[in-house]
């Protein structure tokens, strides 16, 4: 067990928080939360700041070190997010490392590293949440093209995406799981109509998206034809594995602003408020450590690929964080029913972790049915 | 940064768990239960023999010169067999207590909380246990005295509490999986419904955050960290011997199953070294001092 820098990486700590001193104050000012286009043009142009800089791999990169260490000092400095570019850099991107050939893997990775290309997810239905192994959008063979029918549905960023990895169901007839097909589509293809949607925080962050016989070339397919409930499974290790570690240090931020922000408004003599922002702190250092544990498990046992161990930092992390929000709201008293003050839509917003990305039911089966091995159905 | 436990440490912790698998099984541990107070002072010396006790002693004192990671998996390991005994005290008094880094001195200590294990049951005492009161102990493993709490909490003591709540934690879950399995109703398993599955998954999830956070602390030997794993660990053992006994049903409010002990002795941990209130508020401080360095702006 080691927790330390080693000298590559302490050096690469050093030159990434000497580089952020420096590039961030030359930031454009950030977009309003509503203004879709602009954050794509905001993520993007901080996407290809660090493209430049020679950082853009770096969730990619084999070396668990240097992943977290970008994470911790990105947020640390309070640096942009990936926002827009989540999908593509967090699962999409890795999944199609993983599973695509050299050409798909020439012909999409680089713009999503260069902050060019921006992806959606398009998983869920309107009768295949959860279940999505139920989805029903349809895809057969017209010559080299598939042609899909169908729609999906709270598609996040599906107005400023470029590309969709996109569910479809290939043979009807095969078991639920095994006619199942992982394309990538274009957004801007003819039949494809997005239609966002409002969210309980009031904002469009996800949409519904039809398909009109929508055409995608046989050479968009990832994986083998009917095989994409594999290929759907990698994905989402990635998306429950990883992509939400770097959050658990802006949580720790926020954390550390609340209680500054008690003590200025003659709070912190109150007990039970310290006691309970105390009990976060642990809760989210334990989160950090438990980032670090399934990172370097990752490495060590599955060349990098997030085990269900990801289940695990899902369920805990996402009831963190509405706890934390809940105590934000505690410390701010009446402004915590002010739209204004942003922790009042962050606390919205963390309502939907224990939904997004699988719920915290499925999450449950999921831990106890393949790490504990108990038997299946209920 | 490599967060596994080394093959040094793993093949540490397989020695630690074949030992007490061969000499503290289930039934020595229902014979413990059934001879309440009494020691085990064979088990005790060969613990010693094994580098229990002088596990962190430096080589040039006769110890085996290892850290605290390496402790808190030996400990780990004493949580998950439940082994009784003042375990703590006599490990921290190896190297100044003579005899006991060998396990030929049994020690118990005051600790800064106000509780003693093992009072009588000991030969020598550390602090000052004047004025001791004796409690009814609600563990029939450990024997309880009661002292006006003094001093301060040793951080060293909450990590390697923490690593045994870890270990009967681990335990519980278990338990309750093996059971979960074994147990049908209605025809089936009664893992097979969901919710007994979601309290065994919760029970995991809680195992695994907690192990994170005490083997951490274990490296950087921080004491926000120490805080953090003793609160998560505590959460753990606690709530996982609860969910355990639940999933048990009517067999788990027995006294022949296993479940009652982990769980009393889950509680009796919680309240070493100040309980954690004083790590609740020292993680408050730590809160304020991490912003204040930081100079975080406030929204
Ligand atoms: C903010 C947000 C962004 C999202 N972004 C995307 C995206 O970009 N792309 C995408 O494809 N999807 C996205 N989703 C969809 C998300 O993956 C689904 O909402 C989720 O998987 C749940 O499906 P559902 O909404 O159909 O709920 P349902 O499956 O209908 O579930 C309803 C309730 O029943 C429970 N339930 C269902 N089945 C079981 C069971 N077997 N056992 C116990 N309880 C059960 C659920 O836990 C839930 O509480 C997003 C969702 C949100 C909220």
């Amino acid at each position: 067990m080691d927790l330390s820098d080693s000298p590559e990486d302490a050096e690469f700590r050093a030159r990434l928080r000497e580089w952020l001193a420096k590039t961030l104050p030359a930031l454009p000012p950030k977009p309003s939360p509503d203004d879709w286009p602009g954050r794509r043009a905001y993520d993007l142009g901080w996407q290809r700041t660090l493209y430049d800089a020679g950082y853009a791999d770096v969730h990619w990169q084999a070396s668990p070190g240097v992943r977290l260490i970008f994470l911790e000092e990105t947020e640390r400095a309070g640096a942009p997010y990936v926002g827009a570019g989540f999908v593509g850099l967090l699962h999409a991107g890795p999944t199609i490392a993983a599973e695509g050939t050299a050409e798909q893997r020439a012909r999409w990775l680089p713009p999503v590293l260069r902050g060019e290309e921006v992806w959606c997810q398009g998983f869920s239905e309107p009768g295949a949440g959860s279940d999505l192994a139920a989805l029903r959008t349809r895809a057969w063979r017209d010559g080299d093209h598939y042609v899909v029918s169908g729609s999906k549905i709270w598609t996040s960023h599906a107005e400023v995406a470029d590309w969709c990895e996109l569910l479809v169901r290939t043979d009807p007839r095969a078991p639920k799981h095994e006619g199942i097909t992982w394309l990538a589509m274009r957004m801007d293809a003819p039949g494809v109509t997005v239609r966002p949607l409002r969210t309980l925080a009031g904002s469009t962050e996800f949409a519904e998206v039809f398909l009109d016989e929508v055409r995608v070339p046989v050479g968009n397919r990832v994986g083998a034809e009917n095989d994409g409930w594999r290929v759907t499974m990698v994905t989402l290790s990635f998306e429950r594995g990883t992509a939400f570690v770097g959050e658990v240090v802006a949580c720790r931020r926020v954390l550390g602003e609340l209680a500054a922000r008690a003590r200025r408004d003659g709070r912190w003599g109150d007990p039970a408020l310290r006691r309970r922002l105390g009990r976060l702190n642990a809760e989210f250092r334990a989160l950090w450590r438990l980032t670090q544990w399934n990172v370097s498990e990752a490495q060590a046992a599955r060349g990098g690929v997030p085990g269900v161990g990801g289940s695990v930092f899902k369920l805990r992390y996402s009831q963190a964080r509405q706890d934390l929000y809940d105590a934000a709201a505690e410390v701010l008293g009446d402004t915590a029913l002010d739209l204004g003050h942003p922790w009042v839509r962050d606390r919205l917003s963390s309502l939907s972790y224990t939904i997004a990305a699988g719920t915290s039911q499925i999450q449950r089966d999921i831990v106890a049915e393949r790490i504990l091995g108990l038997p299946k159905g209920r | 940064m490599r967060f596994r436990p080394t093959d040094d440490q793993r093949a540490l912790r397989e020695g630690v768990r074949a030992l007490l698998g061969r000499r503290f099984d289930r039934e020595a541990l229902r014979a413990a239960v059934d001879r309440p107070g009494r020691l085990d002072r064979a088990l005790w010396r060969e613990l010693g023999a094994a580098g229990f006790f002088a596990l962190r002693l430096p080589e040039a004192d006769g110890g085996v010169g290892l850290g605290l990671p390496e402790a808190a998996l030996v400990f780990e390991e004493a949580g998950r067999a439940l082994l009784p005994g003042p375990l703590l005290a006599t490990h921290l008094a190896a190297g100044e207590v003579p005899g006991a880094a060998e396990g030929e001195t049994v020690v118990a200590a005051v600790d800064g909380g106000g509780l003693v294990e093992w009072l009588a049951g000991a030969d020598v005492v550390r602090g000052d246990a004047a004025g001791a009161v004796p409690l009814d102990s609600v563990d029939p493993l450990t024997p309880l005295h009661t002292v006006p709490a003094r001093g301060a909490a040793d951080p060293v003591a909450i990590l390697l509490t923490a690593a045994e709540q870890l270990g009967t934690a681990t335990r519980a879950c278990e338990l309750a999986v093996q059971h979960a399995r074994a147990r049908e109703q209605f025809g089936r398993p009664v893992g097979a419904f969901q919710a007994i599955k979601h309290l065994c998954a919760e029970a995991l999830v809680r195992v695994e955050t907690a192990r994170a956070a005490v083997y951490a602390a274990a490296v950087t030997g921080d004491p926000a960290d120490i805080a953090a794993a003793r609160l998560l660990a505590d959460e753990a053992a606690v709530r996982g011997a609860r969910d355990c006994l639940q999933v048990h049903g009517g067999m788990g409010f027995t006294w022949e199953a296993d479940v009652h002990l982990l769980l009393k002795r889950a509680w009796v941990r919680t309240r070493r070294a100040g309980g954690g209130t004083e790590s609740e508020e020292l993680l408050a401080r730590d809160l304020l001092a991490a912003t204040d360095r930081q100079g975080a702006c406030l929204r």
